[in-house]
């Protein structure tokens, strides 16, 4: 198990050397030079002449690349040409924000797809079971802006039951230890501010569940409407054990590993790809602070968030597999 | 009963799903009550110790930087408006030079001398005192950065060493006397000196954390010191106690919020999470005056949106009577009250109305497609054309919705025969692109920086300009000349005639369809009083309160 471990962990250094050099490419080929940016409509010939040159723009790619790599090697994720600002320091606070958010979309999203795909596959072809799937369809298909705007329109502007947006009230003081500011707040005791971040999560989180949601919805009706024609249901029905104990004991344990690898994706999708969430409800996550180094041509941002939204993926799906293990001990890793 | 147990459980899962499915909004309805009345009760609180004293400002994006030397950015000037004060100011609404830290100065003769008195008993935020020494400091500190680190100082010709840069040298000649020398006259030298980058930091809190470090702990005199910065969440600005001017500013406490989505922001105003919003969409103006409990608040033009048309490229466009007979075609009142919801004016030349030495006398290429026909018949091209149009990918706030302006366009440019074929690329490498004069005909704007018409004329239709921002590598000699004397002539008068003159030389020449003088607003609690923005996009919150 160990030997695997190490090395499943041994294998990210090729994947991260081959999505660092995919990224390099891709930044290096297109268009836009982040000298103008930084110097804007205003820059002369000459300014960005000399910001290409401090920027050290002006050398070839290899080059740019293999200083890179080195950088990288020394622990060193470069510094954001907008901000002027170590990456390694300032790219946690984001990464946090954004793993907090995951997390409580994950929740919801595994906690509603799961039960909606159990009981859809129980009264399976029930009226219950075709409005569960076409919703579930809707969910997969529904613009995350557009939903984002509307539970705004509906909680936050009509009923006015949550805020609208943003991670917390912008004037409460938040002593950050972590930066995941729902545990902060819970170990300094600081349920009122606990709370208020708390009401701030739940519109985002349920616009970002939706599309894992339904996903997982539909995984886990097919899987266990699979399970639940196998005869060892069959033969633990027939012992007379309680349905809810055969469907939620006996089918699901074994429907559960298809789902599983689902919600592995999932968690490292939203990790990268929040930015529609992140934007409409002001949420500064690691998705916006990629996509406005994108605007800015910020390509150190860009490179090494990137590469720390790669290696997480791959540590996700490290963890999936792992968890296979514990849950059917039929499989097994040497 | 373990029968009914399970009908139970089953029945209460499947409600939930329902609830939870149906709508993931519903997420947690059941649970939410209790927690929705004590989160309403803590915003209440929340709200009114707000309505005394603590200003939340949204925005669409976070600052770059806090010391407003080190950027071009926009974000940034309206926070660091608040910290740092500059040695002059603009007026109130407009662009006229005031006192700030300095209360008079003189100008000599042969305009090479400028002397400043400076206010006395200024203190920075770190305590030390404001004094001439301070502002000498700062120039040296500028003068000898680069374009990199200081980009705006190009304002001053360029950097100590280059042959453009117009400052010899700045001198204290006593406590509170700063002596500016120049190498030649430079006409809008005192408007340059108002812009907000050229704010005075404290020398002491500079030299102890470093340039870095002060960049996000900003140190200036002005009416709010700085007291935190979480990066694309919010910067927190309290009120500076011994602030020099008597009774300001008025607010405990500022925060600059960020809210990227214009909808999204809209709707924290209407809740009540945030107090002012700018970057209001122009559809949804009309839903905030029609609501009692916000009020719009218009910023003062000074901008232009227009088409330019570069010259020098191998096709129809090149010709003078052609680019007279497209600017006949463009149906610029129709733009305005479809985009702009009537938040804008046509515009005929190249700088707004506010700027002095606008020429009003000049008459609008009027729209009317028979004209534009027959012109375009005697250029030699009665059936027509076709070109490229380019049109920003992003709002700007000259040209809020640049492809259905483009649209507009390319149809009534149709109804003379001429084909337009709209085109776009991201933003960075489309001013990249427009410098370059690689596009036949784009849409662009510019937002002056320090309210002088040089900044608009020479800047941007200049043949110095080309290859920045004369985007339509538009080169005339005779506008050269005239563009040059105004540089160097102090006197407001003599220059605004040459203005005029080079404005009418530009509407011949036509270089330029120049379309809107758009009207920024934005939207704040009717509760907020003594905000007035400024034409130039920042302003200082000192005198804005609660009502």
């Amino acid at each position: 198990m160990t030997a695997y471990i190490i090395r499943r962990i041994l294998m990210l250094i090729p994947v991260l050397f081959g999505v660092s050099l995919l990224v390099f490419s891709i930044i290096y080929l297109i268009p836009g030079n982040p000298a103008q940016v930084i110097l804007g409509q205003r820059a002369t010939t000459e300014a960005i002449a000399e910001v290409e040159r401090q920027l050290g723009l002006d050398q070839p790619f290899y080059i740019q690349y293999f200083s890179y790599i080195g950088d990288l090697l020394t622990g060193d994720l470069g510094t954001s040409i907008k901000t002027k600002t170590a990456i390694s320091e300032e790219i946690w606070p984001y990464l946090a924000a954004t793993m907090e958010l995951t997390l409580v979309a994950m929740v919801i999203a595994i906690f509603v797809g799961v039960n909606a795909g159990i009981i859809s596959a129980w009264f399976h072809n029930s009226w219950f079971d075709y409005i569960a799937m076409i919703l579930a369809l809707i969910g997969v298909s529904m613009p995350v802006f557009w939903l984002g705007l509307m539970e705004q329109y509906v909680f936050a502007v009509r009923l006015d039951w949550l805020p609208s947006t943003g991670r917390y009230d912008p004037s409460t003081v938040i002593d950050s230890i972590t930066n995941f500011y729902l545990i902060d707040t819970l170990i300094q005791g600081e349920f009122g501010k606990f709370k208020n971040l708390l009401s701030h999560i739940i519109l985002p989180g349920a616009a970002l569940a939706t599309i894992p949601m339904a996903i997982i919805a539909r995984m886990t009706r097919s899987t266990m409407l699979e399970v639940m024609k196998s005869d060892f249901i069959r033969t633990a029905r027939a012992k007379g054990l309680n349905n809810i104990w055969v469907v939620y004991k006996h089918s699901l344990r074994n429907a559960v590993i298809p789902v599983l690898t689902v919600v592995g994706l999932q968690t490292g999708l939203l990790l990268g790809g929040a930015i529609l969430t992140e934007t409409i409800f002001g949420w500064p996550g690691i998705g916006r602070y990629i996509y406005d180094a994108i605007q800015a041509r910020d390509y150190p941002v860009i490179q090494s968030g990137i590469l720390i939204i790669a290696t997480i993926f791959v540590i996700i799906n490290l963890i999936v597999d792992l968890l296979y293990a514990a849950i059917d001990p039929r499989i097994k890793y040497k | 009963m373990p029968r009914k147990s399970w009908i139970q459980l089953i029945l209460f899962a499947f409600i939930l799903s329902i609830v939870l499915i149906g709508c993931s909004n519903d997420e947690g309805e059941s649970d939410k009550t209790e927690e929705q009345s004590e989160v309403e009760d803590t915003s209440e609180e929340a709200g009114d110790e707000t309505n005394k004293n603590t200003l939340i400002y949204a925005r669409g994006g976070d600052s770059t930087a806090l010391d407003p030397i080190t950027t071009t950015e926009g974000e940034t000037f309206r926070v660091t408006k608040n910290i740092f004060e500059t040695l002059l100011n603009y007026g109130e609404q407009d662009t006229t030079i005031q006192p700030g830290l300095a209360k008079e100065w003189e100008v000599s003769d042969d305009g090479l001398t400028y002397t400043f008195q400076l206010e006395e008993g200024v203190k920075f935020h770190d305590g030390t005192d404001f004094n001439a020494e301070a502002v000498v400091y700062n120039f040296e500190r500028w003068m000898n950065g680069d374009a990199e680190e200081f980009p705006y100082y190009t304002m001053f010709g360029g950097y100590k060493g280059d042959e453009g840069h117009v400052i010899e040298s700045v001198e204290a000649t006593g406590e509170y006397e700063v002596v500016f020398t120049l190498k030649r006259p430079q006409a809008p030298f005192l408007k340059n000196l108002a812009m907000s980058p050229f704010g005075i930091a404290s020398p002491s809190a500079l030299d102890e954390m470093g340039a870095e470090e002060f960049n996000q702990n900003p140190v200036g005199t002005g009416p709010f010191k700085f007291v935190e910065w979480a990066r694309e969440e919010r910067i927190v600005l309290e009120k500076f106690n011994d602030y020099w001017k008597d009774g300001l500013p008025k607010l405990e406490e500022v925060v600059y919020t960020v809210i990227p989505d214009n909808s999204a922001r809209l709707n924290a105003l209407k809740t009540g999470e945030v107090d002012l919003i700018d970057g209001l969409n122009p559809s949804d103006i009309q839903q905030v005056e029609d609501d009692s409990n916000l009020q719009v608040i218009e910023r003062p033009s000074m901008n232009v949106g227009y088409l330019g048309m570069t010259v020098n490229r191998d096709n129809p466009l090149s010709n003078k009577t052609v680019r007279q007979a497209l600017s006949h075609a463009v149906p610029k009142q129709e733009i305005i009250d479809a985009f702009y919801a009537g938040y804008a004016e046509p515009a005929k030349t190249v700088m707004p109305p506010s700027i002095q030495g606008y020429n009003d006398e000049i008459e609008d290429y009027e729209y009317d497609p028979e004209k534009a026909k027959e012109l375009l018949a005697e250029a030699g091209y009665e059936d027509g054309f076709e070109f490229d149009l380019w049109y920003m990918p992003v709002p700007r706030p000259y040209i809020p919705e640049g492809e259905k302006i483009a649209e507009v366009i390319q149809q009534s440019f149709a109804e003379i025969g001429v084909t337009a074929n709209l085109q776009t690329v991201d933003w960075a490498t489309y001013i990249e692109d427009a410098a370059a004069g690689e596009f036949d005909a784009f849409l662009l704007g510019w937002t002056g920086d320090n309210g002088d018409a040089d900044n608009f004329i020479y800047t941007l239709l200049d043949k110095d300009s080309i290859g920045s921002n004369n985007n339509t590598h538009y080169a005339n000699d005779e506008l050269h000349d005239i563009l040059i004397e105004a540089q160097t002539i102090t006197d407001q008068e003599q220059r605004n005639e040459l203005y005029k003159k080079a404005q009418e030389i530009i509407h011949e020449d036509a270089p330029w369809i120049p379309l809107v003088h758009s009207t920024p607003v934005v939207a704040a609690k009717s509760s907020v009083t003594g905000y007035v923005p400024h034409p130039t996009g920042s302003e200082a919150v000192t005198k804005t309160e609660f009502k």
